[in-house]
């Protein structure tokens, strides 16, 4: 066993835990945070995109005891005072979701996307950008619009 | 995945030492080793996780070279103007590499000790004529792989950096499998004082490759109708069901003219 700690939306959290355990099962497991979601075996889907540090990652490509001491934001961690994120909004907004399985990926892939690209996202930079995210519902059209949407909302733009 | 232990040491010294276990293997970005080990084709007993050995992440410039540490990750090659403005085709290389969240952890070493043969960093590696620097030694590009997800490497050695001589002009072109974002064919041009150096990867039944017929003929004249007339056989291609072998070895003449024409 090894003894994890890391802040977890802000909150400082630490368990014991096997060492193979995956971030993606700390998170839904011992936090009981279960929005982030797993989708695939492979490494491919990005329904569990989680940020490290600021970062977006593949939560079931990462142990948890490689994270000791790490910042993580889940999807649970960006609503504030009962008012949706600007991402998530758009993703309302333009009905960016169906089943909403890949959502909590795509938005963590897509808040980290405009910390890296800005507020101002084309369609085909986005495009680019969502290649490690899968959505089997929407068609991702209005994921696109969504994120163009999002971005330009947490540049502070209406 | 199978349980193991976990170390996580400070220097390559202690790194070095917990991988005397037996079935003990580093663990850096866990790109590659992660998905495997879930699949349960890889069961090491100890992992050593290299993200607390200091030094061995950064990118610098030294003399005619470019030195990037074994832990840097895809994201900050793709993102270094320092690299962008010395070797533009190994910048450009490493933002192609799968997607963002996976150029967020994986690494030049691990893509590098892995050597799939579907790997982009192998193919800017023996095109620039790279050094490796290992905990016990340098090894030259040419020396370094040997066939399919085999390299030189010993079971306790550890990639520290890989120093990139600068060249006057590259590029890198990548034919991505749409699904993957592995290369079906990618091919990595480097011009240099000393000659013109080509490498194709994704294609070679035994891993990345040099095309010397192609180099020849870029070092008497760098275009890409130079090498319009080198024929590539068949004969040593993948072929699998994302494409065959002929498939493969038309899409290396193609890409590599790309390449030609994209150097700068
Ligand atoms: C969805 C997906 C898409 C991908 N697409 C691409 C792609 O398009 N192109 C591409 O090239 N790669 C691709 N990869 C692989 C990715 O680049 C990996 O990051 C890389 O191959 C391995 O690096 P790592 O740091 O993650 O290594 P790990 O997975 O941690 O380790 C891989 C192997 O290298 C060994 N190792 C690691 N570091 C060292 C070291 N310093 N010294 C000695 N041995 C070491 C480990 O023991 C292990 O055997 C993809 C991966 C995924 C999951
Ligand atoms: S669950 Fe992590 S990539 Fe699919
Ligand atoms: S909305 Fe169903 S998978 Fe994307």
């Amino acid at each position: 066993m090894v003894q994890v700690s890391m802040t977890v939306n802000g909150k400082a959290v630490s368990a014991h835990v096997e060492p193979r355990t995956l971030l993606v099962q700390f998170i839904r497991e011992h936090l009981r945070l279960t929005g982030t979601h797993v989708g695939c075996d492979t490494s491919q889907c990005g329904a569990c995109v989680v940020h490290i540090d600021g970062k977006a990652v593949k939560s079931c490509t990462t142990l948890a005891a490689s994270c000791e001491g790490a910042q993580i934001t889940t999807i649970e961690g960006l609503a504030h005072g009962g008012k949706l994120h600007p991402m998530q909004q758009a993703f309302q907004d333009n009905h960016g979701l169906q089943c909403g399985y890949c959502t909590p990926g795509m938005i963590m892939t897509a808040v980290d996307m405009v910390n890296r690209k800005g507020h101002q996202l084309d369609e085909a930079t986005i495009r680019h950008e969502l290649e490690g995210n899968i959505c089997r519902c929407t068609g991702y059209h209005n994921i696109v619009k969504s994120v163009a949407q999002g971005a330009r909302e947490m540049g502070g733009a209406k | 995945m199978h349980n193991f232990e976990y170390a996580a040491p400070a220097s390559v010294a202690d790194a070095v030492a917990a991988l005397a276990k037996p079935d003990a293997k580093v663990l850096a970005g866990g790109q590659t080793l992660l998905p495997t080990m879930k699949q349960r084709l890889a069961a090491p007993t100890q992992l050593v996780d290299l993200r607390k050995v200091a030094g061995l992440a950064g990118i610098s410039r030294e003399g005619d070279a470019v030195v990037i540490g074994a832990m840097t990750r895809h994201a900050d090659v793709a993102a270094s103007p320092l690299v962008h403005d010395a070797i533009k085709g190994l910048g450009a290389l490493a933002g192609l590499i799968g997607d963002p969240a996976v150029r967020h952890r994986g690494t030049l070493g691990g893509s590098l000790a892995n050597n799939d043969p579907a790997a982009d960093y192998p193919a800017a590696v023996l095109a620039l004529g790279a050094t490796i620097v290992t905990n016990k030694r340098e090894i030259v590009a040419d020396d370094y792989f040997k066939g399919l997800f085999e390299t030189v490497l010993g079971e306790d050695e550890i990639i520290t950096k890989v120093k990139f001589p600068i060249p006057e002009k590259s590029a890198y072109e990548k034919f991505r499998n749409p699904a993957s974002r592995y290369a079906m064919v990618g091919v990595f041009v480097a011009k240099s004082k000393t000659g013109v150096r080509v490498a194709v990867t994704g294609a070679g039944s035994s891993g990345v490759f040099r095309q010397k017929e192609m180099e020849a003929a870029l070092a008497a004249n760098f275009a890409a109708d130079a090498i319009k007339g080198v024929k590539i056989a068949a004969a040593n291609m993948i072929s699998d069901l994302h494409g065959d072998a002929d498939y493969r070895a038309h899409l290396v003449g193609v890409v590599a003219r790309r390449a030609v024409e994209a150097s700068a």
